[in-house]
C-alpha cells in the first residue's frame, strides 16, 4: 500500500436505507477500532419506522463513529469520511461533512429513480455539486455481485451483502484489522454456510478493492498513542447494555435477587433485551403495560428484591402513580428513564433531556425523590450502581435519567472488578423487639426493610398517609405535615453522602459551563478545545439532580458567568436559578440530536466577549 | 419450596394458628351489615387451615371499600393504588414464590381502572388468589355506576338509569383462561367457606366473584339470589359430577338447546347438564357464567365453575439464582473483550 497520513482522530459516518444494514456495519467498525486499542464514541441515528420506503430521505439510517488515540468524548461534530449507500443518504448527510472531506458513494444506487426519490433533479455526481469534497465512487452492488458469482443465493440476497463490501472498503482506507469482523461473521452465520460465504466474500472484495491503490491514493492511520490506557479488561458497551450490566453487578454487590419489570419502549428496550439474556440471574417480567411493569417492580421491592423498571418518556408518565406510591411506602426501587424527544410520542428514536422537571416534580402531592443522571454510555453502569446504592441506603425510589444518545451510543469500557464497586449489602429487619414499620435510622432517616415471610413483624403498608413511627393510617393534620417534612428531609440528607463537585478546565476561568447527563462529553470537548486555544473556561457536571450537591451554590458563586447547555428548553437552568437565585445563562438545543462542540464553543465565546456580568 | 403445595402441607404442618391470629388490632370501618364483614370472617377462618405460617401470607388490595381489608388482617398487607393490585401481587409472587398471595378488589377497582391487569393476571396463571367484591356500585366514592351496574339502575352519575351494558367478570375470567373460577354470595357463609378453601388449595390463579350487597348505595341488588324465600328458585348450586338441578323441590334442571342453557322439568329429563369443573374446554363454564342475573327465566349458577390444572407461571419462567462473583465478572466482560497489559499490549480475551 502506498502513501498514508496520520491522524489523532477521525469521524466516519455510514448512511443508507433502513434496510441496508448501516447500524450493523457501523457497530462492526466500532468494535474493530475498540479492539485495536482506539478510543471510540458513536451516534446511531435512525428513523422510528422499521423499513421506510427504500431510497427516500426519511428512510435514511446513519451510524457515526469517532475513533482516535485518546480524548474521544463525542461522536464528532463534523464528518471526515461519509459512506453514502444511495442518493438520499448523500442528500441528508452532506451538511454534516467537513470541507474537503471524503465521500464514498455507492455509484450503483445513483439511478434516475433513486435520484428522483431523493429529490435530486440532476445527479450530484455530475457537475460541481460536490466540488468542495473528495468523491470516491464505488459500485458496491456490482462489486458484490462479481464477488458472489455462482452463488446459490437469490439476486436480492446477494445485494443485501453489499454493506459488508462497503465495510471492507473502509477497513482498507483506515488500515483496520479484519479479525474481529471475521470472527463475528463466523459466529453469526456459522449455521448458514451459504450466507457466511457470501458475506465473507463481499467483505473480502471490499477490502481488496479498497487496498488496490486505485481507489484511495492516500490512506489513513491513527497516530500511535502517547499514553497507553490503564491496564485491565476492556469491552465495547452501549449505554443500555451498561445499565443492564450495572443492575446485575449492583444486585450481586447487594446480595439481593434482581427483578426487572418492564414494557417495550424505544429507546429503553435494549435494557430489557440485555437482561433477558440473563433470565437465570434476574427475574424478568414483561408486563402488560407500563403501569403494571412499575407495579410489579414495587411488589418485588416489597418482597425484598433489588427491583427495577425501565422506560422512556411516555412510559415514564404512566409510571408516576407507582413512583408516588413508592415514595409513600418508602421502598427501594429504581426507575430508569431513557429519555427521548417529547411531548407525547414525540420523536421516539431521537434524544432529548426534557424529562428532568418531570422526574423532579411530576407527581401529585409533596413527593420528593432522588434523581440522578448518567453522563456517557459507559457511565450508565456506574450511574446504575449509584442508583441502587441510594435506593437501598435511604429506602427510596430513585429515578435514573439516561437518554437515547447514551442508550444507543457505544464506547470502550474498562470493565471494573466487582470488589472495586461499593458494598451495597443491606440488613433487612428481622427483630420483632420494639418494631416500628416507620421507625427511622437516625442518620439516613431510612425506615426498616421488613419483607413478607419475616415472623412476628407482620404489618400493613399503603398509599394512605402514615402515622409517624407506627405507620398506621393517620389523618391527623400535624402528623401529615411532619411526614411531608420527614420524607423531604430524608432525600435532602443524601447530599451529605455525595462527593465534592469536580471542576475541569482552566483554573483561571471566570466562566463555568455546568451540565448534566449526556452533554458531559461535548461540554468537555468544547472546554478542552477552547483551553487549547488559550481561552480560559472550566466545566462541572452533575450526577445528582436531587438532592443537588451541597457545595454547588458556593462553587457557582465563584464564577462571574455560568452557562448551562441542555437538550431541552432550560430545565436544569430553571432549577438552578430557583435554588440559588443566580442569573445564569442557558444554551438550548431541541432537534433530537446532541450538541456539537462548536455550538457550545460559540456560545462560550460570545459570553466571554460580552461585557455584561451578572 | 412454594406456597403452591398448600393442600399436602395442611395435613402435615400444624401451625397452631387460629382465626383470631389473623385478625389485626385495627377495627374494621365498613358499614354495619356490609358483606365485606362476611368475606373477612370466612377468609380469616380459611387461613389457619392452610398450614401456612402467618408471616407467609400477603394480602394486596387496590382502592375502594373492599381494599381496606388488608388493614384488618394481621398478615403482611399492601393497600396499593386504584386498579393496580394485580400488578403488585404479580411482582411479589414472582419475587417470593413461597408466599400465599391474595388480591382483594372490588368491581370498580378490578374491572374498570384495573381491567387490563385483571385479564393479564388471569391469563398468566400465577399462583395468586383473587377475590372480587362485586356490589355493582362505587361505594367509597358514594354511589356512582360501576362496570357491573345493571342497566337501568339509578345512581348519582346515571340519574336516568345506567345505560352501559354491564360487564360479566366471571365470563371475562373464564375467557382469559382462569384455571379456577367461582361465584358466591355474601349471604351464604357455608358455601363461601367451601369455595375459599378450594381456591386456597388450587395451584394457579383462583378467581372468586362475591355477589355483595351494598346497603348504602345499591341495597337489594342481589335479593333474588340471596333471599331465603327466593334463592332456591333463582340460583343453581354447582356441584362437580352432579346434574344441574334446582328449585325448592329440585324439580327443574338445565340442559343445552343449541348453545343456550334452557330450563326444563327435571323429572324424566335425560339430557340435563352434568357439572364438570375439570373439563379442559371452558365453553360450558363460560355459558353458565353468562347467567348472572335472576329474573331472566334462568337461574344464576353459584359455586365453582372451573377448576383445572395447568402450568403455573413461576414454574414456566424457571429458576433464578444470583451466581457468584466470578460468574458475574464473566457476564460483565461479555462475549467480546480484550485485555490491555501493563506494557500497553492488547490481547483478545476470546
Amino acid at each position: 500500500m502506498g502513501k498514508f497520513e496520520e491522524f489523532d482522530s477521525v469521524v466516519v459516518r455510514f448512511a443508507g436505507d433502513s434496510g441496508d444494514g448501516m447500524q450493523l456495519v457501523g457497530s462492526q467498525f466500532t468494535t474493530t477500532c475498540a479492539m485495536m486499542g482506539d478510543d471510540v464514541a458513536t451516534l446511531p441515528d435512525f428513523p422510528s419506522e422499521i423499513r421506510a420506503p427504500a431510497g427516500t430521505v426519511f428512510g435514511v439510517s446513519g451510524y457515526q463513529v469517532c475513533f482516535g488515540n485518546g480524548g474521544i468524548f463525542t461522536p464528532g461534530d463534523k464528518v471526515d469520511v461519509l459512506v453514502a449507500m444511495n442518493p438520499a443518504a448523500l442528500k441528508t448527510n452532506l451538511q454534516l461533512m467537513k470541507p474537503k472531506g471524503l465521500i464514498i458513494v455507492n455509484e450503483d444506487a445513483f439511478t434516475a429513480r433513486n435520484l428522483e426519490k431523493a429529490g435530486y433533479t440532476a445527479s450530484p455526481l455530475e457537475g460541481d455539486a460536490l466540488a468542495d469534497y473528495r468523491v470516491c465512487r464505488v459500485k458496491m452492488g456490482q462489486l458484490t455481485q462479481k464477488a458472489l458469482e455462482g452463488s446459490t443465493l437469490s439476486p436480492k440476497q446477494v445485494d443485501r451483502c453489499k454493506n459488508f463490501a462497503a465495510l471492507g472498503v473502509t477497513y482498507a482506507l483506515f488500515h483496520r484489522s479484519r479479525d474481529s469482523t471475521d470472527k463475528w461473521l463466523q459466529k453469526k452465520f456459522g449455521a448458514k454456510p451459504d450466507l457466511l460465504e457470501a458475506n465473507v466474500k463481499a467483505f473480502e472484495a471490499g477490502v481488496s478493492f479498497g487496498a488496490s491503490g486505485e481507489l484511495f491514493p492516500t490512506t489513513y492511520r491513527i497516530r500511535k498513542r502517547t499514553r497507553s490506557p490503564e491496564p485491565g479488561n476492556y469491552r465495547q458497551v452501549t449505554g443500555n447494555s451498561a445499565a443492564a450490566l450495572g443492575l446485575i453487578a449492583a444486585a450481586r454487590r447487594a446480595n439481593l435477587p434482581l427483578f426487572l419489570g418492564s414494557y417495550p419502549i424505544t429507546p429503553a428496550t435494549d435494557i430489557l433485551h440485555e437482561l433477558s439474556k440473563h433470565r437465570n440471574i434476574a427475574t424478568i417480567f414483561q408486563a402488560e403495560d407500563e403501569i403494571a411493569a412499575a407495579g410489579a417492580t414495587l411488589g418485588a421491592a416489597f418482597g425484598g428484591s433489588l427491583a427495577v423498571t425501565t422506560t422512556s418518556g411516555p412510559g415514564f408518565s404512566l409510571k408516576s402513580e407507582f413512583i408516588n406510591l413508592a415514595v409513600m411506602v418508602e421502598l427501594p426501587m429504581i426507575v430508569i428513564n431513557v429519555q427521548r424527544a417529547g411531548p407525547s410520542t414525540g420523536l421516539p428514536t431521537k434524544t432529548e433531556q426534557s424529562d428532568l422537571l418531570q422526574a423532579l416534580w411530576g407527581r401529585h402531592g409533596e413527593s420528593p425523590i432522588a434523581v440522578i443522571a448518567a453522563s456517557s454510555p459507559r457511565d450508565c453502569f456506574d450511574a446504575t450502581v449509584e442508583a441502587a446504592r441510594i435506593a437501598l441506603k435511604y429506602m427510596t425510589p430513585v429515578i435514573l435519567l439516561s437518554d437515547g444518545y447514551l442508550g444507543n451510543g457505544a464506547e470502550v469500557w474498562r470493565v471494573p472488578a466487582l470488589e472495586d464497586l461499593p458494598d451495597l449489602r443491606v440488613t433487612k429487619r428481622t427483630d420483632p423487639e420494639n418494631f416500628l414499620p416507620y421507625g427511622r435510622d437516625p442518620e439516613t432517616l431510612a425506615r426498616p426493610w421488613v419483607v413478607p415471610g419475616t415472623p412476628g413483624l407482620e404489618h400493613r403498608i399503603g398509599g394512605l398517609e402514615k402515622a409517624d413511627g407506627t405507620g398506621t393510617v393517620s389523618h391527623d393534620p400535624e402528623n401529615h405535615e411532619k411526614m411531608v417534612r420527614l420524607r423531604a428531609e430524608k432525600i435532602a440528607r443524601i447530599a451529605r453522602d455525595l462527593p465534592p463537585t469536580e471542576v475541569l478546565g482552566d483554573p483561571r476561568s471566570e466562566l463555568l459551563v455546568l451540565g448534566w447527563g449526556s452533554t458531559q462529553g461535548v461540554i468537555r470537548r468544547a472546554v478542552e478545545n477552547l483551553n487549547a486555544q488559550g481561552t480560559p473556561v472550566a466545566c462541572a457536571h452533575l450526577r445528582h439532580l436531587n438532592p443537588l450537591p451541597s457545595d454547588l451554590g458556593t462553587l457557582l458563586r465563584k464564577y462571574k458567568k455560568v452557562l448551562i447547555p441542555e437538550n431541552n428548553m432550560g430545565q436544569l437552568w430553571y432549577r438552578i436559578r430557583a435554588e440559588y437565585l443566580l442569573d445564569i445563562e442557558r444554551l438550548n438545543k431541541v432537534q433530537g440530536q446532541p450538541f456539537r462542540a462548536d455550538e457550545i464553543e460559540a456560545k462560550i465565546k460570545s459570553m466571554l466577549s460580552s461585557g455584561a456580568q451578572r | 419450596m412454594s406456597g403452591d403445595s398448600v393442600k399436602s402441607e395442611a395435613k402435615t404442618v400444624a401451625t397452631g394458628l387460629a382465626k383470631k391470629d389473623f385478625i389485626s388490632q385495627t377495627d374494621p370501618r365498613w358499614c354495619v351489615g356490609c358483606g365485606c364483614y362476611s368475606v373477612f370472617n370466612r377468609l380469616t377462618g380459611v387461613f389457619p387451615t392452610m398450614g401456612i405460617p402467618r408471616e407467609n401470607f400477603a394480602i394486596i388490595s387496590g382502592i375502594g371499600c373492599s381494599s381496606r381489608l388488608p388493614y384488618y388482617a394481621s398478615t403482611y398487607g399492601f393497600h396499593t393504588i386504584h386498579g393496580r393490585a394485580p400488578t403488585v401481587a404479580m411482582g411479589l409472587k414472582l419475587a417470593r414464590p413461597e408466599l400465599s398471595v391474595w388480591v382483594i378488589s372490588g368491581d370498580g377497582d378490578l374491572l374498570s381502572i384495573g381491567g387490563n391487569h385483571f385479564i393479564h393476571l388471569i391469563r398468566r396463571n400465577p399462583d395468586i388468589k383473587v377475590i372480587l367484591f362485586n356490589n355493582q356500585i362505587y361505594g367509597l366514592t358514594k354511589g356512582q355506576a360501576s362496570p357491573t351496574t345493571r342497566a337501568g339502575t339509578k345512581t348519582k352519575t346515571t340519574p336516568g338509569g345506567a345505560f352501559d351494558a354491564p360487564m360479566k367478570p366471571l365470563s371475562m375470567a373464564i375467557a382469559a383462561g382462569a384455571t379456577f373460577a367461582a361465584r358466591i354470595t355474601d349471604s351464604d357463609g357455608e358455601m363461601m367457606g367451601e369455595v375459599l378453601s378450594a381456591a386456597a388449595a388450587h395451584k394457579g390463579i383462583a378467581f372468586v366473584e362475591v355477589m355483595m350487597n351494598c346497603l348504602m348505595f345499591n341495597d337489594g341488588a342481589f335479593t333474588p339470589i340471596t333471599d331465603k324465600a327466593q334463592r332456591s328458585e333463582n340460583t343453581i348450586r354447582l356441584k362437580h359430577g352432579e346434574p344441574l338441578v334446582f328449585g325448592a323441590n329440585r324439580d327443574k334442571g338445565l340442559r343445552l338447546n343449541g348453545f343456550s342453557p334452557e330450563v326444563v322439568a327435571a323429572a324424566g329429563a335425560r339430557d340435563l347438564l352434568v357439572h364438570d369443573v375439570s373439563n379442559p374446554d371452558s365453553s360450558l363454564a363460560y355459558l353458565l357464567s353468562q347467567l348472572d342475573q335472576a329474573g331472566e327465566g334462568r337461574p344464576v349458577p353459584l359455586g365453582i365453575f372451573r377448576q383445572v390444572s395447568a402450568p403455573v407461571y413461576s414454574d414456566v419462567m424457571g429458576a433464578v439464582a444470583m451466581p457468584d462473583e466470578a460468574a458475574i465478572a464473566r457476564t460483565l466482560r461479555g462475549n467480546t473483550s480484550w485485555t490491555i497489559g501493563n506494557d500497553g499490549g492488547i490481547r483478545s480475551s476470546d
